[in-house]
């Protein structure tokens, strides 16, 4: 996350600039496969120089909007803009885009070096400069003393590495990588992607990249789409993603969260409040522009307070009183179940029907000293900004 | 299998390869064979092999043998590999199982059938038949089997590989032979092995399509051994048998070698 906070990376925000031309243009594109829409009138704009990340779960599209944009696949309907410029009938060979595929796809014929080569030799470039700039892609993914070895003669890792110093050989405009850290341990996993950020930030690449995971989005990328079944649910920075979902999905797909239906009652005079069958008394909430109707409200369980003692009044608040049902010791924090009834909970089978809401609290002080035990009434509070009231 | 092999394996196994390869023993051991009668040993000597270079008859089959199988396994090697090529990466087009199918059946197709049928084919068309019937049969049979061997081997290829050279500025054509027939190559050249010796031996078909001044070396020998078996005829086999063993042991060496490639690249 040290690159959306460092000064440099605040400053860059071009999606709210409306004098930026966007490097990339997804206009109103549908893709259809027979009677199957993939991608169902999508638009999008992506910034030159953007991280950019496509997220959703397996068979949303992702793979088919990348492709639509190497030239793999022809839109159905819409348009592709590149630099301004309609691409559509620009065959895959002739666009300024490379791509790192799923599966790495090397040559298995050629060694690393010549698989770095190909793309520089495909634009019949002198001798001397493939073979100077061979040497820069080695050392930048650190693979120079493997440059005469065959893929097979090579770990995963470093598979995935050949790939994609292939793929930013030719410092494409923009670099499409299709779930490119799959393969990798979560270690190695997430060392590479602090590689990807340095890399995209030293070349001054656009990237787009697609992932199913939802940590690895909010790490590398500047701005997420949050993709379901062929459409965009929601495109904004991962804080935003987290912090203001839009609706219920993109609220449920990152990160954990308490979701609770219910109404929403707005008047002139008084603040807005959430009432819920399953909450005891209405909560304030802050729900600027909304009208009364039936909504969700969605709290994190890290921004939950939870004390045995009531806490005072306060308009700023909301909160509600429960039993706690478990304690999850994490190691770094507790995670507390808590049921929203009065009732003591212990030897009762756990009923549905009552919810339960988890609060995330970091662990302070040591364990033994913690006064919070099973069974015992509590009190969550949270900010009422925290909560987040979901239309959709 | 640690466990000793029982008196009745070991008999079977013995039986059974008597039974195949004694007879082929028994024919390379006579082509050294110093008499002139077949069936008596009369001392060690490769006599029969310098007078076989002096048979202008078998060197003349021997040389039509050798031409009619490059140049029909070649150009069967070629249009198998379009065949196959068709059939794995153009999706489910209309009548392609029936293709499919199709490509199998001379396969299992009788020998004389498709020979008679190829002679009925060229009489019709008035072809003059010679040199280039033969090698029409011989690509039109042949041809199958190649299209089978890489047809095995592209079905595994992966086609992103093709996509990858496109996406790096190589355009669709040049990436099939900068791409995917070297990484197909060692099935291709099986097939072309495999089709080579396929022609080399073939005495039916070549029997039908043949015509004068194209006399293969199996109809060659075939006639000949119906006026007697001569020790020349023995030592034209041996050197037959030594040839087409090298085919297969180097088609079989290089497919192996493929596999091993790629079990490494999966393991
Ligand atoms: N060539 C094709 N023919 C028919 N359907 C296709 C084709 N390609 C993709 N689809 C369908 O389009 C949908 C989206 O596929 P896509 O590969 O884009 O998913 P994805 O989001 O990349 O999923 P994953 O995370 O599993 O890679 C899927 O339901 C898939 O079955
Ligand atoms: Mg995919």
């Amino acid at each position: 996350m040290a690159k959306t906070m460092g000064p440099v990376r605040r400053a860059f925000a071009p999606w709210d600039d409306p004098l930026a031309e966007p490097l990339i243009r997804f206009e109103r594109i549908s893709k259809r496969f027979g009677d199957f829409t993939a991608i169902d009138d999508v638009s999008l704009d992506i910034y030159e120089r953007e991280f950019f990340a496509l997220l959703g779960p397996s068979g949303c599209g992702k793979t088919t909007l990348m492709r639509m944009l190497a030239g793999f696949e022809t839109p159905s309907e819409g348009r592709i803009l590149l630099d301004g410029e309609d691409i559509s009938a620009i065959p895959p060979h002739r666009r300024p885009v490379n791509m790192m595929f799923q599966s790495y796809a090397l040559f298995p014929h050629m060694n690393v070096a010549d698989n770095i080569a190909f793309g520089l030799k495909q634009d019949n470039l002198p001798k001397t400069d493939i073979a100077a700039c061979v040497e820069e892609m080695l050392s930048l993914v650190k693979l120079e003393p493997f440059a005469k070895r065959k893929p097979d003669q090579l770990s995963g890792g470093q598979r995935q590495r050949v790939a994609l110093a292939r793929s930013l050989a030719k410092r494409p405009k923009v670099l499409l990588l299709d779930e490119p850290l799959g393969a990798l341990d979560k270690k190695l996993r997430e060392e590479t992607q602090f590689e990807l950020m340095d890399i995209q930030e030293k070349l001054g690449m656009t990237f787009l990249i697609v992932t199913h995971d939802q940590e690895e989005a909010m790490t590398v990328a500047d701005r997420i789409a949050v993709m379901n079944e062929g459409t965009f649910e929601q495109i904004a920075p991962p804080s935003v993603i987290y912090e203001e979902p839009s609706s219920r999905y993109v609220a449920g797909f990152i990160g954990d969260i308490n979701l609770l239906e219910g109404t929403l009652a707005t008047s002139l005079d008084k603040a807005p409040t959430f009432a819920s069958p399953d909450l005891p008394a209405p909560v304030t909430v802050e729900a600027e522009g909304l009208a009364s109707g039936p909504v969700a409200l969605a709290v994190r369980p890290e921004k939950l307070r939870i004390a045995l003692d009531e806490p005072a009044d306060d308009p700023a608040m909301a909160k509600v009183s429960g039993r706690v049902w478990d304690i999850a010791y994490m190691g770094d924090v507790s995670i507390f179940h808590v049921r929203l009834s009065d009732e003591v909970c212990e030897g009762q089978p756990k009923d549905d029907s009552v919810p339960i809401i988890r609060a995330t609290i970091a662990n302070t002080t040591r364990l033994v000293e913690r006064p919070i035990a099973w069974d015992d009434k509590v009190w969550l509070s949270w900010d009422k900004s925290a909560g987040v009231v979901l239309t959709r | 299998m640690n466990q000793r092999m029982s008196w009745f394996n070991v008999t079977s196994l013995t039986f059974g390869f008597a039974f195949l390869y004694l007879p082929i023993l028994i024919l390379i051991i006579y082509s050294f064979n110093d008499s002139r009668l077949v069936t008596v040993w009369g001392g060690f000597s490769t006599r029969w092999y310098g007078e076989l270079f002096q048979n202008e008859g078998i060197m003349d089959a021997a040389w039509v043998t050798a031409r009619v199988a490059f140049v029909s396994a070649t150009i069967a090697t070629i249009l198998g590999t379009m065949a196959a090529i068709v059939l794995v990466r153009l999706g489910r087009f209309r009548g392609r199982t029936l293709f499919n199918g199709m490509i199998y059946a001379p396969l299992v197709m009788p020998e004389v059938i498709t020979g008679l049928s190829l002679l009925l084919l060229f009489v019709a068309m008035g072809f003059a038949r010679g040199f280039w019937t033969v090698v029409i049969a011989h690509i039109t049979f042949s041809m199958c089997y190649v299209a089978v061997v890489v047809q095995s081997r592209l079905i595994t290829f992966d086609e992103s590989l093709e996509e990858a050279a496109q996406d790096l500025g190589c355009p669709p054509g040049r990436s099939f032979f900068a791409i995917t027939l070297p990484v197909i190559l060692p099935a291709v050249l099986a097939g072309w092995m495999l089709a080579f010796t396929l022609s080399l031996d073939d005495l039916v078909i070549a029997s039908f399509a043949t015509g004068p001044g194209a006399t293969t070396l199996p109809i060659k020998i075939y006639s000949q051994i119906r006026l007697g078996v001569t020790p020349e005829i023995n030592a034209v086999c041996t050197i037959l048998i030594a040839l087409v063993a090298l085919g297969i042991i180097t088609a079989s060496l290089a497919s192996k070698h493929r596999m091993m490639r790629a079990r490494r690249t999966v393991g």
